[in-house]
């Protein structure tokens, strides 16, 4: 099943929280909307839902209007990031919830619904806690009848609001994995909210970048971390120095001194230089275009990240660096920097 | 469609990606480990303060309740029985008793029914949903706690009274509300508004909304949600609202007093008729109908610790 949003545009009081927002998934994929909190994903993902209503734009599930439609007649598997089991309902009766409210004329008889909750609970393989209430649950296995009692209905596509927010990290990292399996075996349309960035790139086909209510950028996860379309993007994904530059006539310069880059076709103007931790090379000093002093060096793995104090400009900038330990960094050592891959974009006010 | 069949076919396949660290589930909490934090602030754990200070404070506290709550209980049941149990159940035989039971019994079983439906609807809109208005409305449904019950009745003779409001119109058309059983039940569901509402408000606020919309999500209609998710979870806060709905609703007497119009064996309800008996000197028959809403509050108190001890335990622990 497809999914598309038209324009949509949401407030709340006179606060925008989805303002014309475009957005297209295709049949089977596994999208996640990413964003800060406040950034209108979790919003979109419950207008998709039928949970809220937009102000203006459209919604279509498989080409078909869902406005049209409330929540209850979507077809859509929602699963809450406070997992919202029925909490007087056995882990059995809350998979079963769906199942049991359809319409008498299309409802399964009672030995179907039975086969069908123990074929969901098998699948999430927590068929053994069938007779337990929500409240003597983990968190993890909490998710996972969530998941089960959403997909009993056998949704159309299915929508996950930070699904792994509330859990500890090291069950996380396993249904982050999980999840992915899972999505590969029954290719369910899905989109997944999430603030972790680390969790949308690992596991979905596409990243949704929001923030404001916009999108900033559409893209496989490799896209948006290499090819960052805007200065948000950049500062949110992946760990960025960012440096206050001028650009004019194709020169960069920090704080009058001038950098040993090309601006790329970066328009003349107050800019932001943005260089990933890892994309700064050190050298001996007097080798490179920016010059510093180690401050502190923290080894471990296989980086050495180091504290380094820009010297000239005005103030004092301090940035930090992921070095390779090739050559182990001394504190209060004079190195130069040179950025490998940066990106230049216009200062926003 | 073709992808939605898919969806579980494959469970034995997918057994093998489920994440394994979590199987070992801690066992659901045994009564004992449940009990614990009750434990934890019982009386033995706070011995905070120097034995004869506590056993002074307790004494006092004993003694107060022995004096103002234990003794005029006794004084009612031993009253209704001074002149033994023949006269007892013969007073409480009288038509004029018994009219005034029915009467009781008639009145709470409206307004607790009326307002069981009206408290839930109220409770509902201030927890579930946003709305201009609401603050202002929650007050109102404070209002007949603040306002004295004389007032309250009084609102109703100014209303309905022959020089009242609509006093002309209900004349012309031949109906009886003032000094008969529509004005008692509507004072009394006036002053007995607040209970169900209020017991269920706080309990409503605090589950959300998220289970009625996952059960919409999962497809469910209005009513179905309602009656599977919504009541079930707020079904021993309403017990109690209505318990407490309901001893107030017998136990009235300032409201009542102002609209009933004390027409014997019409409309005295038993607290009236226990003011009227005593008035008259009557002291064993009016102990034996007070005798009777005694027991209703001690009922009512039992009860009341019962339910207490179920909306206690419903609390779900917060999300770790």
């Amino acid at each position: 099943m497809t999914i598309e949003v038209k324009n949509i545009v949401k407030k709340f009081g006179s606060f925008a929280a989805l303002d014309n927002v475009d957005l297209k998934v295709d049949q089977g994929e596994l999208l996640a909307l990413l964003g800060p909190s406040g950034s209108g994903k979790t919003t979109l993902l419950r207008i998709i839902a039928g949970l809220d209503w937009p102000d203006a734009g459209e919604v279509l599930i498989d080409g078909e209007n869902a406005l049209a439609r409330g929540a209850s007649e979507r077809h859509v598997g929602f699963v809450f990031q406070h997992y919202a089991l029925f909490r007087h309902m056995t882990v059995f009766e809350n998979v079963a919830f769906g199942l049991r409210v359809q319409p008498r004329a299309i409802r399964k008889d009672e030995a179907t619904i039975r086969a069908r909750v123990k074929e969901l609970l098998d699948l999430v393989q927590l068929d053994w806690l069938s007779d337990r209430y929500p409240s003597q649950l983990s968190g993890g296995q909490r998710q996972r009848i969530a998941l089960a009692r959403a997909l009993a209905i056998e949704p159309r596509i299915l929508l996950l609001d930070e699904p792994f927010g509330a859990l500890d990290a090291k069950v996380r990292k396993e249904l982050r994995q999980w999840l992915r399996s899972l999505h590969s075996e029954i290719h369910v349309t899905s989109i997944f909210v999430t603030h972790d960035q680390e969790e949308a790139l690992e596991v979905a086909n596409r990243v949704v970048v929001m923030d404001k209510g916009r999108i900033e950028q559409i893209g496989t996860p490799g896209e948006v971390y290499d090819h960052p379309a805007t200065a948000f993007v950049h500062g949110f994904i992946g760990e960025s120095i960012v440096l206050p530059v001028d650009v004019s006539g194709g020169s960069v310069r920090l704080g009058g001194r001038p950098l040993n880059i090309a601006a790329n076709g970066a328009a003349s103007g107050a800019s932001k230089l943005f260089v990933r931790r890892h994309d700064m090379q050190i050298g001996p000093a007097g080798s490179g275009s920016l010059e510093g002093a180690v401050r502190h060096v923290r080894s471990f793995g296989p980086i050495q990240r180091a504290e380094v104090a820009l010297s000239g400009g005005e103030g004092k900038t301090i940035i930090e660096i992921d070095a390779p330990r090739d050559r182990e960094l001394q504190a209060g050592e004079i190195v130069s920097l040179q950025p490998r891959r940066y990106r230049i974009f216009a200062a926003q006010d | 469609m073709s992808t939605q069949s898919s969806v579980v076919t494959s469970a034995t396949e997918l057994r093998a990606y489920a994440p394994t660290a979590d199987l070992t589930v801690s066992p659901p909490p045994s009564r004992i480990e449940r009990a614990r934090p009750r434990t934890g602030t019982s009386p033995d754990n706070l011995r905070t303060e120097p034995g004869p200070v506590r056993f002074i404070i307790i004494t006092l506290a004993v003694t107060f309740l022995s004096v103002f709550v234990v003794l005029p209980l006794v004084v009612v049941f031993a009253s209704a029985f001074s002149k033994g149990i023949g006269t007892y159940l013969a007073a409480l035989g009288e038509p004029e008793a018994l009219s005034a039971i029915k009467l009781t019994l008639l009145v709470a079983a409206i307004s607790v029914t009326l307002n069981l439906v009206f408290g839930v609807i109220a409770a509902w809109a201030i927890a579930k949903f946003d709305f201009t208005g609401k603050t202002f409305l929650i007050t109102l449904i404070d209002l007949p706690f603040s306002v004295s019950p004389v007032i309250s009745g009084l609102v109703f003779v100014l209303l309905f009274g022959a020089q009242g409001f609509f006093g002309t119109w209900l004349q012309a058309h031949d109906i009886h509300i003032l000094f008969a059983v529509p004005g008692i039940a509507l004072a009394t569901i006036f002053v007995t508004f607040p209970f169900v509402a209020r017991s269920l408000i706080p309990l409503m606020q605090e589950q959300g909304t998220q289970e009625e919309e996952a059960a919409i999500s999962l497809g469910a209609s209005g009513l179905q949600t309602f009656f599977r998710v919504t009541l079930p979870n707020i079904k021993w806060g309403l017990l109690y609202g209505v318990l407490l709905c309901n001893a107030r609703a017998m136990g009235e007497f300032g409201a009542v007093s102002v609209v009933s119009g004390h027409i014997r064996g019409e409309t005295n309800t038993m607290p009236l008729l226990v003011e009227i008996l005593y008035n008259e000197y009557q002291f064993v028959a009016s102990f034996a109908i007070a005798s009777l809403l005694a027991m209703l509050a001690l009922i009512t108190l039992v009860v009341k610790t019962v339910l207490e001890r179920r909306l206690d335990e419903g609390q779900e622990p917060r999300d770790h």
